[in-house]
């Protein structure tokens, strides 16, 4: 087929789909249905008009014997945009903890603590880590394949799909879309859109993959795609509901009661699991060698860390369901695996630090190489963490307190944050052709933001979630209970204006960040031509 | 280490590798999810379980779009500390009806899972328009709103309709006398004798104590039947389970 053709059956699909959405939007039955189909229709009504006008022209030659970087370069923004508005969603929620006077009366119904919530965590784990995620995958298969990314613009589909399905989901929470599950929140037809823009990932992928130049697959990509294969299985099991109607965001899950729990919890956990550890473990076996100038410690700890890893995680989930009405068989074996679970984390950990060997002396001169090795041991440290805390009798003190969402923040804020932030500093000089960064000091400016920050962070809640935990256990002698659950609150107060500051502090060294990186595209001298031309194809 | 010479064909193989990762990556799921679907001791067999009523399930509906699952828990823990402060620990038949489940994974709030009848609706609807006003050292956020939105339950039916197509046992008779239901519970003037048989131990009240049926009759309706419909004087707990 032409792309004359081509683009009129493109122009009958937009126009198809600009016209339901209009439809759909007027017999919304839901705010935040309505809103979606008015987004629909003007995304796909603005795609119409573009195809239309660029119908009977030529098309401009796509340059075949490039990378596809253009799109990277997009992500890049993306990821440093969203990460941004992530943590400022994030400080602004710790400080609604601190003074309950920030859920604006105004604002009521739109950003009470419960909607902001969501809006954090989806925007910080999909949004700056999602596009951090497709940014890294691309660029790496490409380099470590020598060859361009499989199908041509599709690679820019994955691109704006995701970030609508981003809109999507953040307005769904203001708006009151929501099926209350964590971290897959988002209703049916952001589920299904979700869906097709991740089938396109993997087909992009994967079809690198397979017309690769390089007879190995190099290891990266072993985890890389084993990320997107299992999130997109995590993701179409939870999310399996059944839409009221298909006029309204409503729908009811399939799953009820005890077998919900236990479904939507092997996803939570692997959320974790396969999207921020898996694949962010596939940025750091590219990323971590390029910047140190050394090849993988390992190879034979790598194959054996990559199978034991993907295969011990998936059971990890129970350990969300201590002591709950989930059979206790079932939490057992979480328990088991996740302590299982802490060897092949340390073997990447162990792995990524140990490629340094015979380049520790960078640490001295490369804040970017040091901010990698600090996310590797804040990786070290929390999946040390997470097996202790799996252990029932340590779970029964910790789960529902505090304790948690500190664990979750020195893995989130130290490990993804901090490998993420080192990719985007290698990322930009290299997608932009400039000779380096525009400066080192403010990188060590940052690092120092960003750690301070986790530090604060993850000792506040330490601290509030253990007190927590002792006090609403705490009897007298005569059997009762010491302190109501009003008293516990009230005792949490300082540490949850610590945990504040030191969202601020990670959120500053961010801002810091985006500084140093625009000001490395604007200022920095470009690199001087090589006198060949990257191969690719 | 010879075994890892081979690991060569894996990986010069892009489909193979795909394949074989989504192969070790689906055995901890199937072991872990697929048998609660078919151990019979996975939910307890206890007297008293019914469906949400109309106007319980339309307050659920509030909860969950406010995300009140994010600070609140509805899980009791059968520590002694726990059943002590908030009641008879949580069974699975308690939350067989709740597509999706609320149990929540942190108690920034107390658990909820046996407060009805704890507080007076009286209390519910100044708590939610002011928490800090009866509860000084609450965080909670100001829900007045809820009070202000009036409901009408012209999808309600739907909603059963989609609940009992995923096997709530939800009756014809029961989604046809949706609309009635709804508004008879929320009115102690009206004929709600056949609601109370439909569902036994439905509360009926003008919960917000204003004309209208609002988000917070809704609700409160739904807080206050939370944890109080299992017949505990005929429980045996299983001990194999």
């Amino acid at each position: 087929m032409n792309t004359g053709t081509l683009n009129y059956v493109k122009l009958v699909g937009l126009g198809l789909v600009t016209l339901f959405a209009l439809i759909a939007a007027s017999y919304a039955r839901d705010l935040a249905y309505q809103v979606h189909m008015i987004i629909f229709m003007l995304v796909a009504g603005g795609l119409f008009l573009v195809t239309l006008r660029k119908t009977d022209e030529p098309a401009s030659p796509i340059a075949k014997d490039e990378y596809f970087d253009s799109v990277i370069r997009a992500g890049v923004i993306a990821t440093a945009f969203w990460g941004v508005v992530g943590f400022l969603v994030g400080v602004v929620i710790a400080f609604q903890l601190a003074f309950p006077q920030l859920n604006f009366e105004w604002a009521q119904g739109y950003a009470n603590f419960g909607r902001l919530r969501p809006l954090h965590t989806s925007a910080v784990i999909f949004a700056f880590g999602g596009n951090a995620l497709i940014a890294a995958s691309f660029f790496i298969v490409q380099r470590t394949s020598a060859a361009r990314l499989w199908g041509g613009n599709l690679g820019w589909f994955v691109f704006w799909g995701y970030q609508l399905f981003i809109v999507l989901a953040a307005t769904g929470y203001l708006l009151g879309g929501t099926q209350s599950k964590e971290y897959a929140e988002p209703e049916w037809y952001v589920d299904i859109w979700l869906t097709v823009v991740w089938v396109a990932f993997l087909l992009c992928f994967l079809g690198t993959l397979i017309k690769r130049k390089e007879p190995h697959i190099y290891v990266a990509n072993w985890f890389l795609l084993a990320f997107i294969v299992t999130v997109a299985m995590l993701h179409l099991v939870n999310n399996i509901s059944i839409p009221v109607s298909i006029w309204g965001s409503k729908s009811v899950q399939v799953f009820s009661g005890v077998q919900d729990a236990m479904v939507q919890w092997w996803y939570g956990h692997n959320a974790v699991g396969f999207f921020l550890t898996a694949g962010f473990l596939g940025m750091m076996y590219y990323f971590v060698p390029k910047q140190a100038e050394r090849p993988v410690f390992s190879y034979k700890l790598s194959i054996i860390h990559f199978w034991a890893l993907i295969f011990l995680y998936i059971w990890a989930g129970p350990h969300h369901l201590h002591y709950t009405a989930l059979p206790d068989w079932a939490s057992t074996l979480g328990m088991v695996f996740s302590i299982i679970l802490w060897m092949p984390s340390w073997g990447g950990m162990i792995n990524g630090l140990m490629t340094l060997q015979g380049a520790w002396d960078k640490l001295r001169t490369d804040p970017v190489l040091r901010m990698m090795v600090t996310s590797l041991a804040f990786y070290g440290m929390s999946t040390f963490e997470g097996p202790m805390m799996s252990i029932r009798a340590v779970n029964s003190l910790s789960h529902y307190t505090d304790w948690t969402i500190g664990h979750v923040h020195s893995g989130a804020l130290g490990w993804n944050g901090l490998i993420t932030f080192g990719m985007l500093y290698y990322l930009v000089p290299v997608l932009w052709k400039r000779e380096r960064l525009y400066s080192l000091t403010l990188v060590s400016w940052h690092f120092w933001l960003a750690t301070i920050g986790i530090v604060l962070y993850a000792a506040s809640m330490w601290v509030t979630g253990i007190m927590e935990g002792l006090m609403w256990r705490e009897v007298d002698a005569n059997g009762f209970l010491v302190n109501s659950f009003a008293d516990t609150v009230s005792a949490k107060f300082p540490m949850y204006v610590v945990r504040g500051l030191g969202g601020v502090l990670f959120l500053s060294g961010a801002v810091v960040m985006c500084y140093n990186l625009w000001m490395t595209v604007k200022a920095s001298p470009a690199k001087a031509k090589l006198g060949t031309a990257v191969p690719a194809e | 280490m010879q075994i890892l010479s081979k690991h060569k064909f894996i990986e010069t193989n892009a489909t193979l590798l795909l394949v074989l990762s989504f192969l070790v990556v689906t055995i901890g799921g199937l072991v872990q999810i697929t048998p609660l679907f078919y151990l019979e001791n996975t939910i307890e067999k206890v007297d008293g379980m019914r469906p949400y009523s109309p106007l319980e399930l339309q307050g659920r509906e509030v909860y969950i779009r406010e995300g009140c699952y994010v600070c609140h828990s509805q899980m009791i823990r059968p520590m002694r500390d726990e059943v002590e402060r908030y009641g008879h620990y949580s069974l699975a038949a308690e939350s067989m009806y709740d597509h999706p489940f609320q149990w929540g994974s942190k108690r920034t709030g107390p658990d909820l899972a046996r407060v009805g009848g704890r507080y007076s609706d009286d209390w519910h609807v100044v708590h939610l328009r002011d928490p800090q006003s009866v509860v000084p050292e609450s965080i909670m956020p100001k829900y007045g709103f809820l009070e202000n939105t009036i409901i009408q339950p012209k999808y309600i039916g739907e909603l059963m309709a989609t609940h009992k197509f995923v096997g709530v046992p939800y009756t014809d008779e029961m989604i046809a006398a949706a609309e009635a239901d709804f508004r008879a519970q929320a009115d102690p003037d009206s004929d709600y004798d056949e609601m109370l048989e439909r569902y036994p131990g439905a509360q009926v009240r003008n919960f917000d104590g204003q004309p209208g049926i609002s988000e917070a009759d809704a609700l409160i309706a739904y807080l206050q039947m939370l944890g109080t419909l299992v017949d505990f004087s005929t429980f045996t707990p299983d001990a194999s389970r």
